[in-house]
């Protein structure tokens, strides 16, 4: 039970404040969120810093105990998040970087880590959610291409990317999870419609995705020909453990912030609020102990797919709670869209659905860590 | 950083849990929770051989020389087993009260709240005693008097080990609850099948691993915050685990013969004993 970090660490963390504390003063403005081209060059123009830094791969080659202070030093000083970036470095990257041949590395890797190329997801379907497995988009082979036919739908940052990671039923035969294959799709290629969808926030976050006979190359493709199931569970698998680090830090910041304004107007008067507020700062602060022990297992090699679903069950419920506190510091304030936290509050309502709904995370863990019997 | 428990620290609480098993089972329990309320001395001693009230003393004065994070591990392991008896008062206790180290001697202490345990068993009472009042405890292993006012200080050390048991019953809770489930059987399958009991048993284990990591982070750094937030996690552990518990076992939840009910009077005690929640939420919320 150590939550101390190595001296090489802290030297790290030393460098990085260092760095971000010359660095953010004379970062751009934060776009319009509905500017989505200006977002992606603000996103990518971070990104690009981040590499010229040498910080470029750190969610890649950096132990998870670094990543945490990366994560951690980063939220703490308010630099931006990954936004646009977050499928290539978090999902699509390191697949490739598992999973994907020297050709396919060296193609790839180098143009998200630069802040060059987008990457977005295209898993969900119409007819395929939470059973992703039963997706029906098909590929069939024609020469040294797939050709492409189907729907995707839910495609976050589908808008501005270069690159799909697509998830394609090849086989038929067999069991479902076998027959899917992994292929990165070219999103300027012929065929290919991008239709944003508006959430509920206003803004266009994500996006169907129109797939009619779109040739994508088989040299595309990552991983075997009907193997893409288990390419895909290795993508999912990465970013367990530490993918909440500065969303947790950020709440805590919040949490603060909070108290200040409900002290500031009155609100702090009721204890009712008051006992809400400190019992919030307790779970965020037990999120962060759960993250740090997360994160030691990964780092020895334990499997944190299982802490990950724990963690997320409760985060992302303790999370809607916040901005629902929140709300009651602000009052009928909490109704005016150009108040801080009314669009977080709105955003937050995804926090239980997106990355696997609060009701499947609940049957990963009965199932696979109370071992009780699978369901249909 | 490694926030996991260490080998030793895995070995040491693995040592309580089989000493446990085999002096306080549940045979003994539930004699223990039929007969009259009286603390074995027997196995108070043998829990002082093994070091449990001497855990932090140092070597030099008699003790084990270990911390708060070895700490919390037994007493998990001691909330786990129900073990019954005013045990943080004695380990608090030991290197200030002669006996209570080895465990020949049974401490207890008034509570913040005015609630004194164990008041008729025990050798040494501390704190403003005067005034008892006998309760009629509604847990049948935790006697209790009422005393007109508690001392004022709250021991910071007794309220995490007191939530460290705390996360010890919810995790028993959740083992009963899964165990029964995998083999009652209605409507032709067992009723762990059914998502609605296996959404009851997710959530038990989340709160219970939500208020472990609390109790771990507070031992590490025994700040008075984070020790409050903690108790606040690990006391609706306890509670909210033991109801789901009884809920999963249906009218054989209801009975006395189930221990389900130990469990959840035991909880409604510790999370009444100190710190209870509205003034742990306060605790948290001063330091925003
Ligand atoms: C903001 C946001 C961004 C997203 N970004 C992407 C993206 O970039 N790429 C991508 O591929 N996808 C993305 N998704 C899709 C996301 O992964 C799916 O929405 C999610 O997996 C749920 O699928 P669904 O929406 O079809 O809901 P459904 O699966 O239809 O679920 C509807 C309801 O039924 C419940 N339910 C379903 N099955 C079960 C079961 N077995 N047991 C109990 N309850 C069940 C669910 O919990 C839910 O409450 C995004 C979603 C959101 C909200």
């Amino acid at each position: 039970m150590d939550l101390t970090h190595t001296e090489e660490d802290e030297e790290f963390r030393a460098g990085l404040r260092a760095w971000l504390a010359a660095v953010l003063p004379g970062l751009p403005p934060r776009p319009d969120p509905l500017d989505w081209p200006a977002r992606r060059a603000y996103d990518c123009g971070w990104q690009r810093r981040l590499y010229d830094a040498g910080y470029g791969h750190v969610h890649w080659d950096a132990s998870p105990a670094r990543r945490l202070v990366f994560l951690e030093e980063t939220e703490r000083a308010g630099a931006p998040y990954v936004g646009a970036n977050f499928v290539g470095l978090l999902h699509a990257g390191p697949t490739i970087a598992a999973e994907g041949t020297p050709e396919q590395r060296e193609r790839w890797l180098e143009p998200v880590l630069r802040g060059d190329e987008v990457w977005c997801q295209g898993f969900s379907e119409p007819g395929a959610g939470s059973d992703l497995a039963s997706l029906r988009t098909r590929a069939v082979r024609d020469g040294d291409a797939y050709v492409v036919t189907g729907q995707k739908i839910w495609t976050s940052h589908a808008e501005v990317a270069d690159w799909c990671e697509l998830l394609v039923r090849t086989g038929t035969e067999g069991p479902r999870h076998r027959g899917i294959t992994w292929l990165a799709l070219p999103m300027d290629a012929p065929g290919v419609t991008v239709r944003p969808l508006r959430t509920l926030a206003g803004s266009a976050e994500f996006a169907e995705l129109f797939l009619d006979e779109v040739r994508v190359p088989v040299a595309n493709r990552v991983g075997e020909e009907d193997d893409g199931w288990r390419v895909t569970m290795v993508t999912l698998s990465f970013e367990r453990g530490t993918a909440f680090v500065g969303e947790v830090v950020a709440c805590r910041r919040l949490l603060g912030e909070l108290a200040r304004t409900a002290r500031a107007n009155g609100t702090w008067d009721d204890p009712a609020l008051r006992r809400r507020l400190g019992r919030l700062s307790a779970e965020f602060l037990a999120l962060w102990r759960l993250t740090q022990r997360n994160v030691s297992e990964a780092g020895a090699g334990g499997v944190p797919g299982t802490g990950g679903s724990v963690f997320k069950l409760h985060y992302s419920h303790a999370r809607q709670e916040l901005y629902d506190a929140a709300a009651e510091v602000l009052g009928p304030d909490a109704l005016d869209l150009g108040r801080e936290w009314t669009l977080d509050r709105l955003s937050s309502l995804s926090y239980t659905i997106a990355a696997g709904t609060s009701q499947i995370q609940r049957n990963i863990v009965a199932e696979r860590i109370l071992g009780l019997p699978k369901g249909r | 950083m490694d926030f996991r428990p260490s080998e030793d620290q895995r070995d040491l609480a693995r040592g309580m849990r089989e000493l446990l098993a085999g002096r306080f089972g549940r045979e003994a329990l539930r004699a223990a929770a039929d007969g009259p309320a009286r603390l074995d001395r027997a196995l108070w001693k043998e829990l002082g051989e093994a070091g449990l009230f001497a855990l932090r003393l140092p070597e030099a004065a008699g003790g084990v020389g270990l911390g708060l994070p070895e700490a919390v591990l037994l007493f998990e392991e001691a909330g786990r087993a129900l073990l019954p008896g005013p045990l943080v008062a004695t380990h608090l206790a030991a290197g200030r009260v002669p006996g209570a180290a080895e465990g020949t001697a049974v401490v207890t202490e008034v509570s913040p709240e005015g609630l004194l345990p164990w008041a008729d068993d025990a050798d040494v009472v501390l704190g403003p005693a005067a005034g008892a009042v006998p309760v009629r405890s509604v847990d049948p292993l935790t006697p209790l008097h009422r005393v007109p006012g508690g001392p004022a200080g709250l021991r910071w050390e007794a309220v995490l080990l007191t939530a460290a048991e705390q996360v010890g019953s919810a995790a028993w809770c959740t083992d009963a609850a899964v165990a029964y489930a995998g083999q009652r059987e209605q409507f032709g399958q067992v009723i762990g099948g059914f998502q609605a009991v296996k959404h009851l048993c997710a959530g038990m284990l989340v709160r219970t691993e939500l208020a472990r990591a609390a109790v771990h982070g507070a031992a590490v750094t025994a700040e008075p915050v984070e020790i409050a937030g903690a108790k606040l996690l690990a006391d609706e552990a306890a509670v909210a685990n033991a109801r789901d518990c009884l809920q999963v076992h249906g009218g054989m939840g209801f009975t006395w013969e189930a221990d389900v009910h130990l469990h959840l009077k035991r909880a409604w005690v510790r999370a009444a004993l100190l710190l209870p929640g509205a003034r742990a939420a306060e605790r948290v919320a001063d330091a925003l």
